[in-house]
């Protein structure tokens, strides 16, 4: 409390003197961010640049740079669209059991082994992915083939090793529920708890509070929490590249053991024996990845603040 | 104020500050040992290369790294401990990149300097004008392992070999594999050929093979395998993975790391020959010396069509990149060393020991031996 | 249900107050006969426990809301399928994750031991016994310095963001360039740091701090995101009391509304370490692998552990024994264990220090 005493001593004119210097901190890392990705845009342009357009040869099967980069980014979006799709109600189904439903004896622990997975390398996911999910999911895939293939998903043949992107997208999926889960979590508990008190005592169910007391206080959240992991998910380079039986073209079928590479894995995959020319192919790649990311914030940022007017209307 | 604020915020990196500092209090365990033993060790040291100090660097094909750490271990052995060799595994083709830029006094790679993207003229200037050292590191066979119940070896000729990863067999009771296999009882499986999804040595050189040796294989030798399709796997244990953990499945991966798998002998001649270290270190001797190189290069074109008894063409050489000359005196004594105790037989032994790579033959290593110990500061 | 926990009234009374609701003991009695009635098929057509729970978990989702339907109307069943779907998805979500932990328990603890622990890779014979003494130190720092750089550079931001800038175009343009910054793969940060490095103090440069740097890439968003969602939350009625105390905004920002958001940007900042403490391509590139235990940050290599995880299981050389585990195979899941253990200790010191300094509030 001594220190609130001396501050109030000084009276009117060291505010003002720290407020700027205050602000101009903040404005600063703000501008240090635009830097650093600056560079990193700019890097990746020089480096990249001339991969862009050399000799069919460094394209591998493909002969132009958009035929080798089309299947890589087709994988990746793929398999981060699986991963949302299966990563995101799950993360907000424990964030709410942690936030709202469990007891606390019950939520602490889960939280906590939650917390713990974001944790583990993405180099023991893959392990984990080859060693241990793929066998299991095997026969899954055999299953699919034999009573779904009508779907174009399923088409099979189904991979004996369980390498697909499906599995790749799994793997993906438990590697970002525990950021979504985080950061969901901790929005849903910052919810004022007269908003709730108030919604149950009009007679709302558990789930009516949640819907009208919670869910609006937490949505831009919620969105960031989910475009947090679609980032993870889009740049995720070791685990993809260990689990994912790679090196396939275009293709809907999910469980067979012909899988379009992702981006940043066929990076991690082919950098280390690349020759010069071949790297700036390969950033050059990067750079569509970049501009990818790019792209999808645009349109979810545009999706969003679009909901948010028709909402307020 | 702000500070104590601002210690609030940085909880979490505080509780790793404080974390560190009970740590870096001592340093580890073996490396006091080794500093206290050397005071006493250097003075009658009369090794033949020992009494050197300081770091070297290297950088190169993750393959290496685990002879890299062999030969480091030994190295510093013979130096009483007060030399550390450092090996980055970041890749054959980074490891040069970074010899050439000056990043590293040595490189490893699976595949010798050329000059498609200028590197061998690169390394010439990064070398002052003269000529870089490509040394044979070791050799390593590489062995078509394959897993199908009931059936333990198989012998096979590269035109199957290189028909089955081209998915034009794809059955494993094909009548070009029963044909070669009179006793083995072939189920009516479908074949699952397994290979490297990343570019690596291993791949170039099995192409290379397969397309010198075969008929049937269209493709060029490349770091990437070129066939669409297949199962893929990331890196040799990716492959040895996917391979055991299937059935019916087949693939291509260092000799050393196959473990349980079944291996196939692959026709040399008349003969059958399953992969084995003399074999390999038997076919880099009687492989012709790539073209147009300068005295101080051993690049080696591997001569995959041998007909000589026991050779085992499959193999991958590994190489050495260094200088002739280095602008440091102590640098020059360093790698002069490091390189002189790899291509040594006690380096090569350690390596095979480690790492189950083959040693080179006595003719191959004696040469390589003059070559290294002519380095020098200049 | 602490709303109306009034039990069901018998249907004699005609007149009540309060909606019909199922008994306390509901949805235990429906998870019995569901997981029953499930065992019959399962038993007959031999499927596996696997199946068995599926089976049993949709009957329950089924059996219950339709109960509920019946007895409490469609609001109440909504309410019952909701609870079970959000209950379900905790579930289905633990349990790979509780696979994963346990895989590396089982098969990282045989390895730990004092040895592994307090010996670096530096060997002088090939007998000699190793450890990840060094990599554990070289995780430690190089992490710290990632964190030293990007929080206080995170939180700023997001208090640029939330505090000073909103509304500016500058702020719109920071929130959703640092949304495309989560999208950075982590190779592409390395390769960034290892030419920023390489440009400033040459070729040969392979320091722990460059490593810091490409980690810092992947740390920042994190930290500005989790910060800028907390600071958000906080509520308005908070600020305008302290500025009508007279209090200056930044000293409203750092007495009432970084300790009000403090849980969350704990949680923030810890899940951002969390989250690139297990990398591994960044670092190879730019801080080296040594076998040396290396304490200065500054100058030299550093190896740590993701790296040396990787590097082994890459190349885990030959087993001792045919059929053995390899050497290598062994440090990378007793070095993954180590990193777990690691992470669980700060997460449990942030949470405590968030504790302890966080304001009471009725939450």
């Amino acid at each position: 409390m001594a220190t609130t005493v001396v501050a109030d001593d000084t009276g009117r004119a060291k505010p003002r003197l720290g407020d700027t210097i205050f602000s101009r901190l903040a404005l600063a890392a703000g501008i240090i961010i635009l830097v650093a990705l600056a560079g990193v845009f700019i890097f990746l342009t020089i480096e990249g640049a001339p991969g862009l357009v050399k000799p069919a040869s460094f394209y591998g099967s493909a002969s132009t740079f958009a035929g080798y980069v089309a299947p890589l980014l087709f994988g990746t979006v793929l398999a981060a669209i699986i991963a949302l799709v299966v990563a995101v109600p799950l993360s907000w189904g424990i964030a709410l059991v942690v936030s709202h439903y469990a007891p606390k004896r019950v939520a602490t622990p889960i939280a906590y082994v939650i917390d713990l997975l974001a944790a583990v390398p993405s180099v023991v996911f893959g392990l984990w992915g080859i060693t241990v999910l793929a066998p299991k999911l095997s026969p899954v895939y055999q299953w699919l083939e034999e009573h779904a293939g009508w779907v174009p998903f399923f088409a099979g043949p189904a991979s004996t090793t369980g390498r697909t992107i499906l599995t790749a997208g799994l793997v993906l999926a438990i590697m970002i529920i525990p950021i979504i889960t985080a950061i969901s979590r901790e929005v849903f508990s910052q919810t004022p708890r007269l908003h709730e008190e108030a919604a149950l005592a009009l007679g709302a169910t558990r789930w009516e509070m949640l819907r009208l007391a919670v869910f609006p206080y937490a949505r831009s959240g919620m969105v960031s929490a989910v475009m947090l992991g679609l980032g993870r998910a889009l740049g995720e380079t070791m685990a993809v590249a260990m689990v994912l039986s790679a090196g396939g073209g275009i293709s809907f079928n999910l469980i067979s053991n012909t899988n379009p590479a992702s981006i940043a894995s066929n990076i991690a995959s082919n950098y280390r024996e690349g020759t010069p020319g071949k790297i700036q192919v390969l950033i050059a790649t990067g750079l569509v990845l970049f501009l990818v990311t790019f792209l999808v914030n645009f349109a979810a940022r545009w999706v969003v603040t679009r909901n948010e007017r028709k909402l307020a209307r | 104020m702000n500070r104590t604020s601002f210690r609030k915020l940085l909880a979490p990196s505080v509780a790793v500050l404080a974390l560190s500092i009970s740590l870096t209090a001592c340093g580890a365990g073996n490396e006091s040992s080794a500093d206290s033993g050397s005071d006493s060790g250097s003075s009658d040291s009369s090794d033949t290369s020992g009494g050197l100090s300081g770091d070297l660097n290297g950088a190169g094909a993750s393959s290496q790294e685990k002879a890299q750490g062999a030969w480091a271990t030994g190295f510093q052995g013979m130096n009483d401990g007060n030399v550390t060799v450092n090996y980055d595994p970041v890749g054959s083709g980074d490891g040069r990149t970074n010899f050439i830029n000056g990043g590293v006094s040595f490189a490893g790679s699976d595949s010798y300097l050329n000059d498609d993207e200028g590197e061998l003229s690169a390394a010439k200037e990064r070398c002052n004008g003269t000529d870089p050292i490509e040394v044979p590191a070791y050799v390593s066979p590489i062995a078509v392992a394959f897993k199908l119940d009931g059936v333990d070896a198989l012998n096979l000729d590269a035109d199957t070999i290189a028909q089955i990863f081209d998915n034009k067999i794809t059955k494993w009771n094909d009548p070009a594999i029963a044909e070669q296999n009179p006793s083995a009882d072939l189920p009516d499986q479908a074949i699952t050929p397994v290979h490297r999804s990343d570019d690596s040595g291993t791949t170039k050189n099995f192409t290379d093979y397969l397309g010198k040796a075969s008929e049937s294989w269209s493709y060029e030798a490349e770091d990437a395998f070129p066939v669409k399709g297949g199962e893929a796997a990331e890196g040799t244990s990716g492959v040895i993975s996917a391979v055991s953990g299937g059935n019916g499945t087949i693939g291509y991966a260092d000799e050393s790391q196959v473990g349980d798998l079944s291996v196939v002998s692959v026709k040399v001649g008349e003969d059958y020959v399953a992969p084995s270290a003399e074999g390999a270190a038997l076919v880099v001797e009687a492989s012709p010396a790539a073209e147009g190189r300068a005295d101080v290069d051993m690049a080696v074109d591997i001569d995959r069509t041998t007909t000589e008894a026991g050779a085992y063409p499959v193999v991958l050489l590994s190489y050495l990149i260094a200088c002739q000359t280095y602008e440091d005196q102590a640098e020059a004594d360093l790698v002069k060393g490091y390189l002189s105790y790899i291509v040594s037989p006690e380096g090569q032994d350690a390596a095979s020991q480690e790492a189950g790579s083959a040693p080179l033959s006595d003719s191959v290593a004696e040469k390589a031996k003059g070559i290294v110990e002519a380095i020098s500061a200049g | 249900m602490s709303v109306t926990t009034a039990p069901v009234r018998p249907s004699a009374e005609s007149v009540s107050f309060t909606a019909a609701r199922l008994p306390r003991f509901a949805p235990a009695l429906v998870g019995v006969v569901a997981a029953a009635a499930a065992g019959l098929p399962v038993l007959l057509l031999g499927w596996g426990v696997v199946a068995w729970a599926i089976v049993a978990g949709l009957v329950f989702l089924v059996a219950l809301p339709l109960w509920a339907r019946v007895v409490e109307g469609s609001r109440g069943a909504t309410d019952r399928l909701v609870t079970g779907l959000v209950w379900a998805a905790c579930i289905v979500a633990i349990v790979p994750l509780v696979s994963l932990l346990y895989t590396v328990v089982d098969r990282g603890l045989p390895r730990i031991s004092s040895t592994f622990l307090t010996y670096s890779m530096y060997r002088t014979s090939l007998d000699q016994e190793v450890g990840i003494y060094h990599a554990l130190i070289g995780t430690l720092l190089i992490t710290l310095f990632a964190a030293l750089i990007s929080v206080p550079i995170g939180v700023m931001a997001a208090i640029y963001l939330i505090e000073y800038g909103k509304g500016k175009r500058l702020a719109r343009w920071i929130t959703f360039l640092v949304d495309v910054m989560t999208g950075i793969p982590s190779i592409v940060a390395g390769l960034f740091a290892f030419a920023l490095f390489i440009l400033l103090f040459g070729p040969s440069t392979r320091v722990g701090i460059g490593g810091s740097v490409a980690l810092s890439l992947l740390m920042i968003p994190i930290v500005v995101r989790s910060t800028e969602e907390m600071l958000r939350l906080v509520p308005s009625e908070l600020r305008e009391a302290a500025y009508a105390l007279g209090v200056p905004k930044w000293r409203t920002i750092v007495k009432v509304v970084l300790p009000t958001a403090l849980g969350g940007i704990v949680t923030g900042v810890t899940l951002s370490i969390a989250r690139v403490v297990g990398e591994t391509a960044p670092l190879l590139l730019i801080a080296g692998l040594t076998t040396r235990t290396n304490f200065n940050v500054f100058d030299g290599r550093m190896t740590t552990l993701p790296v040396l995880i990787y590097t082994q299981n890459a190349n885990p050389g030959i087993a001792e024994t045919a059929g053995g585990i390899r050497p290598g195979i062994e440090i990378a899941w007793g070095g993954a264990l180590v990193l777990i253990v690691i992470v669980m200790v700060l997460n449990l010191a942030a949470r405590i220090i968030g504790k302890i300094f966080a304001p009471k509030t009725g939450h």
